[in-house]
């Protein structure tokens, strides 16, 4: 799986992608943190969390097989799936939801007006609403990542894949004059995952590792029935 | 219908415009008040955030879409009342048209309030309106929700043109019986009306245009309302029944809210002698008619996704069949079939108490139906793991209030200055019988009747 492909995506814009592969993941979810600290995602307290608040682009799912005492948890890492054929998007009367040129669904939070029904179609359940101004306490507002928008209140918003990061890979490529290779772009969450269950790249690149991973035969797509397209797919445990 | 002397009736329908007593004044302050609480608390919800209502992550919707869906609903009274029963020139409706319209305008007014009132940043409400901006955005025309703004704004403006155009006859009865400055408002709204024939055609003629218009924006609008939901893949949401469940529930909900308003006027304005039991019968006939159609409409609704059987679709059918909705779903079934049933399906008990009673379940029930629609779908969407609940906080619950304090506050001033029943109408209405009398009189004379 670290095999870095020497393959480029030179023809057209790329259709970013993940494989995840749930026999890999351990549910550390040192992803989840990582993403708060890269995406400068507000954290809401317990009493708030309790009340369904709390934000999280990218969450482990914990589901329990089995009595007591033989009990297996499986985790399930689930963040935006970034949908080809994306509910959130025709229902947001603003375009505030948009699709971009590389296949990543978009919230432009400076068009979002508030109707929240991107999160109400969304069945992922991986949009977060604003519900009241996000605050930093002392000194947690001396490390917000100057690279990631903040956001207001009433504004929705969601995974982005990092998409700063893929913008930083593009102009480093470009700086160095040499085409965009395959692991040159990770999502903190990619990064963060000690256990190499999340792969991320170009699915129009047949040769980089995600596409490869997405056509294991393992491979699923989470609510895959409901035509949604996600480009992200599900490895599914063999243990 | 008794004989009431055109003098005396322009009296009657005219006192409540002319004197103004103490209840009034103490009726509207009180009533202020509450609107006032509810603004404040939408006010309060804009500074601090949607966090301080129970909506929140998965369920984002709650009271304040129930309540939009609920309002622009019960102004769907107007139109079946006024529009169907003028198009098929049914005589009984006239004294009760003006009330039904002015529901349909008020509720509008009031629903169309709660889009804005949901909205997280509702200063920027205005990206809605398709204008051409310096860098070429448009509002999403793939959005149910700019359907809706299209459609609510066009049923907003037909029908108060609606409520409006009848009035001008009777504004201008007011403009001759009041003296002063009353007298040159009431005679820029009856915008220069002097009853001659061809006036009175032109009335005729834009009042059969607005009936034959307004029926298909009201069975459109509440569709493209149905459309919030039915276009997501929500499990109960994406549905093919939702169009027409929708209109038959607003337009079952709208004639209850019509009965309750008519009963309330007939014992606080003394009304007796022109809302007859006649009248709540006729209706009550009407409720117990959408009564069986909203039943068939649930039963459809519920058995087809009891037999698809789709694991999804299950989770939400289940939770409001036996499971935490339950308690408020089989109340709706009570208060929309069950308690109506016997009130509106004896003759004996479809009296002026009788509909009250089964009208207010009505209300009611309505009121749940669209909770229930809304919320326990969205509390158990596909992902388990992301199942939730919803409880209101007082910001939405005293908004809702205030919503209804709204809709009586803009009834009582409407009544202070324009005359609830159409005074004209009552008139003409009075002479196809004499004529039918007479006529029968001399078919009588002529030996053609045995």
């Amino acid at each position: 799986m670290q095999e870095s492909s020497t393959a480029t995506t030179t023809n057209g814009p790329a259709k970013w992608g993940m494989a995840v592969d749930l026999d890999r993941c351990t549910g550390c979810e040192a992803c989840v943190t990582a993403c708060h600290a890269e995406n400068n995602i507000p954290t809401v307290g317990a009493n708030q969390a309790a009340a369904g608040r709390a934000m999280h682009w990218i969450r482990i799912e914990r589901y329990f097989e089995g009595e007591f005492p033989d009990v297996h948890v499986k985790f399930r890492p689930v963040l935006c799936q970034h949908c080809d054929n994306a509910p959130c998007e025709p229902v947001c009367p603003t375009y505030a939801s948009s699709h971009t040129d590389e296949g990543l669904n978009a919230q432009v939070y400076n068009r979002c007006i508030g109707t929240r029904y991107c999160a109400n179609a969304c069945n992922y359940n991986v949009r977060f609403f604003n519900w009241f101004n996000p605050i930093w306490e002392k000194p947690l507002h001396l490390q917000l990542n100057p690279d990631v928008s903040l956001r207001e209140v009433s504004v929705m918003e969601k995974c982005t894949f990092c998409v700063q990061r893929i913008k930083e890979a593009k102009i480093d490529a470009k700086r160095d004059a040499r085409p965009l290779a395959d692991g040159d772009v990770k999502p903190a969450c990619v990064q963060s995952c000690t256990a190499n269950a999340l792969v991320f790249g170009d699915l129009n690149d047949p040769e980089s590792a995600v596409s490869r991973l997405s056509r294991s035969p393992r491979g699923t797509k989470l609510l895959g029935d409901l035509g949604t397209q996600p480009k992200i797919t599900y490895l599914q445990r063999e243990g | 219908m008794s004989r009431i002397a055109p003098n005396q009736m322009t009296d009657d329908l005219l006192r409540p415009l002319l004197h103004t007593t103490w209840k009034f004044y103490a009726g509207v302050a009180v009533l202020g008040s509450i609107v006032l609480a509810g603004l404040g608390a939408w006010f309060y919800q804009v500074y601090m955030g949607l966090g301080i209502t129970g909506d929140n992550w998965p369920v984002f919707w709650g009271f304040h879409e129930t309540n939009f869906v609920f309002w622009i609903g019960i102004s769907h009274a107007g139109t079946l009342i006024s529009a169907i029963l003028r198009m098929v020139d049914a005589t009984w409706r006239r004294p009760v048209t003006r009330c039904a319209e002015a529901i349909t305008a008020f509720a509008l007014m009031i629903g169309a309030l709660f889009p804005l009132i949901h909205l997280g940043r509702p200063w920027l409400a205005w990206w809605l309106i398709p204008y051409p901006s310096e860098r070429m955005i448009w509002p999403n025309f793939r959005s149910p929700l700019a359907w809706d703004f299209f459609a609510i704004n066009t049923y907003l403006t037909s029908s108060l043109l609606f409520l409006f155009l009848p009035m001008l006859p009777d504004l201008a009865v007011v403009r001759d019986k009041t003296t002063g400055l009353r007298s040159k408002i009431y005679g820029l709204l009856s915008l220069g009306w002097q009853g001659t024939p061809k006036q009175w055609h032109r009335l005729e003629m834009a009042m059969h245009i607005m009936a034959i218009a307004i029926i298909p924006i009201a069975v459109s609008v509440h569709t493209i309302v149905s459309f919030d939901f039915s276009m997501a893949v929500v499990p109960m949401w994406h549905s093919t029944i939702f169009g027409p469940y929708f209109v038959a529930g607003a337009i079952f909900s709208g004639i209850a809210a019509l009965i309750i308003a008519m009963a309330l006027l007939r014992k606080i304005l003394h009304l007796e002698a022109y809302l007859e039991p006649i009248h709540f019968n006729n209706l009550g006939k009407l409720l117990f008619t959408m009564s069986l159609l909203w039943g068939y409409f649930v039963f459809n609704e519920r058995l087809t996704t009891w037999y698809g059987n789709e694991t999804h679709e299950m989770a939400a059918f289940w939770i409001t069949q036996t499971g935490r909705y339950a308690p408020l779903f089989w109340t709706m079934v009570f208060c929309n079939f069950i308690l109506p049933f016997p009130f509106l399906a004896i003759r004996k008990l479809r009296t002026i108490t009788g509909c009250v009673i089964a009208s207010c379940g009505v209300v009611v029930g309505m009121w749940l139906e669209r909770f229930l629609i809304i919320v326990p779908s969205l509390s158990t969407k596909p992902i388990t793991y992301s199942w939730g609940r919803y409880m209101p906080q007082w910001p939405e619950i005293t908004i809702m209030i205030g919503s209804i304090a709204a809709m009586v506050l803009l009834y009582v001033l409407f009544s202070k200055f324009v005359p609830l029943i159409s005074m004209w109408e009552m008139k003409v209405g009075e002479h196809p019988e004499v004529k039918e009398a007479a006529s029968v009189a001399a078919a009588q004379e002529a030996g053609e009747l045995l």
